[in-house]
């Protein structure tokens, strides 16, 4: 008898689709309109993408506010091997993007060649996409803004 | 508070154990446990254990891994889907209640079936970032890049923990990581995922672990120099990475605070860093001297990384160098979720 | 220090902090809101059916039925696990049983399963006591209307063409009656429930 060990492919999978609520529903409700929403929380500091809640003191949040489609690169990290379901299928860097208008970063992604051009502190602009629905991934990424030359 | 003690562990990891299911591989570790103190299940006032059907994508596998226990009649059980360490605490806890002065913990995963570090994308928010499905190492290389590039660390020093956990896991027969490196060889190593290198990363492991707790005098009984938990505790951190500093771990502090980590010299600790960063950060966080303290002696999550059972395998180990009278205080830590969301620090004495 | 139940909040409202109303921005005024959304999750897998599942499904594809026998209780169990459900302890001792058996217990399925559109409805699913073996296991019961199932019913196993076996338990296609005379079901102790009682 072999002894080789059996094995067979096996793919999980769950169809989630997950109730919004009136806060993560505004945020999805306007990437489809092409925008982006944050959070106004008690310290008047913005929370991007908004919460229902202040992750730090549970306070409930309601003032939702649009912030900028540019931003600043906190951190990044170049993803060289990118995987199934990623949201690029050559490499990329995953980034925090902190957007003009909010205190906190968002995870996603930026379009870049190649690892030399990802700096921290870069400055980075929405790429949308063109079918929306009210998605995270309405975002299709984010690119580098290159800066002007000036005379 | 009740006294209660670490009496027996036994552990397996390997980098893939693809022949035998998870109850396979885990009766004959259940029974290595449970015999090592003379004790069977019906001794046992209390059972408990942590693992995730994620893993092997076998959908309530634990139930399976019940029938290891032998639960006729039946038992006392519980689960948690949370690194076995948890299932300790909460067995600690069942015995504080009074009443049961036994109990039989373990953990234990199989990832090997599937990719763990893209599985783990499922442990992320489910409406702004899983449906990106950032895996386990670029979450924490977003982590080192913010701790490097803002002298938090070096890579230097990184590279240090990484060649300090392949040194110790020499020893280890249960570590799955054991080539030796030099630290100019492992800052030569290209980056896996920019700025983490390939030894910064866990080597994954399939595998887990067994423990009995026992209390007071009864630990006494099976055990010659049982290692008593002085101070236990768990906390954690926001789930909103935006919202975290991720260049150091107040719920790792605020845990060693409430166990006490700090109180008398510290022989040994062995930390669940699954990363050289969050090594990094729970020796800060605990405030361990590592001139004085031997840092992840069986040379920690670095060497394997066993999901699920990773945690409950550093108390264990802890415990072991306790029992053989190689420290007489000892830290223990457990961590689950991205970027050492969840810490557990337990605080291990022998007499 | 009373409660005023008068004051008391009905249990059944929604909290306060939840009923506060959010304010938009004025850029998504009047726009639909979103109020769920689709976010699927799909994990791929190479799955290892372990020791003693492997030695079942091999057998399989030569229409044999292996169990295993519980070292402490005699107990035959099949599907084998490498483990005795009873006694938690590792099971070696295979045990090769007939394809024939009795419908222990059954179901009628009347409602489709989205993602096997093979089952058509009615169909049974029943419980089936294998000649030798201590506990049941699932099996289809096939080539009769599923009103006239009953318990105690003989069934035996019907296999796929040889050309078709594959290391599997879909090669038995379901398990069709015999026509034999039916089980006559006494020995409710079979399955070892559970004579160990502490009190």
């Amino acid at each position: 008898m072999s002894s080789e060990v059996l094995q067979a492919p096996l793919v999980l999978e769950y169809p989630f689709t997950r109730s919004t609520g009136p806060v993560i529903g505004a945020f999805l409700t306007g990437l489809r309109e092409g925008l982006i929403c944050g959070i106004r929380r008690a310290d008047g500091t913005v929370l991007c993408p908004p919460q229902e809640y202040d992750p730090l003191t549970a306070e409930p949040l309601t003032e939702l506010v649009e912030v900028g489609q540019t931003g600043e690169v906190l951190t990044w990290a170049w993803n060289g091997d990118p995987r199934p379901m990623q949201p690029f299928d050559r490499p990329f860097a995953w980034v925090l993007v902190r957007l003009d208008g909010a205190d906190t970063p968002m995870l996603h992604a930026v379009f870049a060649a190649s690892a030399a051009e990802m700096s921290t502190g870069m400055r980075v602009r929405v790429v949308w996409r063109a079918e929306r629905e009210g998605h995270i991934a309405d975002i299709a990424g984010f690119e580098p803004v290159r800066a002007r030359k000036t005379a | 508070m009740i006294d209660v003690a670490v009496v027996a562990f036994a552990q397996r990891q390997e980098a893939a154990i693809s022949g035998e299911s998870e109850v396979e591989f885990m009766v004959p570790l259940m029974e290595q446990a449970k015999a090592a103190v003379g004790l069977t299940q019906s001794d046992m006032g209390f059972t408990c254990s942590g693992s995730s059907d994620f893993l092997a994508g076998q959908a309530f596998s634990f139930v399976m891994t019940i029938d290891g226990t032998g639960p006729v009649p039946p038992i006392s059980e519980s689960h948690v889907e949370q690194d076995g360490a948890w299932a300790l605490y909460e067995a600690w806890v069942k015995i504080q209640c009074g009443g049961i002065d036994t109990a039989f913990v373990y953990g234990y995963g199989k990832s090997s079936p599937g990719s763990l570090r893209d599985v783990l994308a499922t442990q992320m928010d489910p409406y702004y970032v899983c449906p990106l499905w950032p895996d386990s190492y670029a979450v924490e290389a977003l982590a080192a890049r913010l701790m490097l590039e803002g002298g938090h660390v070096s890579e230097h020093r990184l590279a240090e923990i990484a060649a300090r956990s392949r040194a110790s896991a020499a020893s280890n027969p249960h570590a799955v990581r054991t080539e030796s490196k030099s630290v100019a060889e492992i800052l030569a190593e290209d980056y896996a995922v920019d700025p983490l290198r390939p030894s910064d990363l866990p080597a994954e492991a399939d595998g887990g672990c067994a423990v009995v707790l026992a209390a007071g005098d009864r630990a006494r009984e099976l055990c010659e120099r049982p290692a008593w938990i002085r101070g236990m505790d768990h906390r954690s951190d926001a789930h909103t990475l935006g919202v975290r500093d991720l260049t150091s771990s107040a719920s790792a502090r605020l845990a060693a605070h409430y166990a006490a980590a700090a109180g008398d010299k510290v022989d040994l600790a062995e930390l669940h860093g699954p990363f050289t960063t969050s090594e990094h950060l729970l020796i800060e966080a605990l405030g361990l001297d590592e001139d004085s303290t031997a840092i992840n002696p069986s040379g920690g999550a670095l060497a394997a990384h066993t999901m699920m059972a990773s945690g409950l395998i550093r108390i264990g180990e802890a415990a072991s160098r306790i029992w053989r009278g190689d420290g007489d205080r000892a830290v223990a830590h457990a961590t689950s979720g991205p970027c050492l969301q969840q810490n557990l620090v337990c605080v291990l004495e022998g007499d | 220090m009373s409660v005023d139940r008068a004051e008391a909040r009905d249990p059944l409202a929604a909290p306060a902090a939840l009923a506060a109303p959010v304010t938009l921005p004025p850029a998504l005024a009047g726009a639909e809101p979103v109020e769920s959304v689709c976010t699927p999750i799909r994990m791929t897998y190479t799955y290892t059916p372990g020791r003693a599942l492997s030695r079942y499904l091999r057998a399989m594809a030569d229409k044999r039925i292996l169990g295993e026998r519980c070292p402490a209780t005699g107990q035959v169990f099949v599907p084998p696990r490498g483990v005795s459900p009873l006694a938690g302890t590792a099971i070696s001792e295979v045990v090769e049983l007939p394809d024939t058996g009795y419908v222990d217990s059954f179901n009628i399925t009347r409602v489709p399963i989205e993602r096997r559109p093979d089952l058509k409805p009615p169909y049974c699913s029943a419980w089936i006591v294998l000649d030798g073996a201590s506990a049941g296991f699932l099996g289809l019961v096939i080539n009769i209307a599923p009103e006239e199932v009953r318990i105690g019913m003989r069934l035996r196993a019907v296999w796929k063409p040889a050309e078709e076996l594959e290391t599997s338990a879909a090669n038995i296609l379901g398990w069709a009656p015999t026509g034999e005379p039916d089980e006559v079901i006494t020995d409710y102790e079979r399955i070892g429930r559970i004579e160990a009682d502490p009190t």
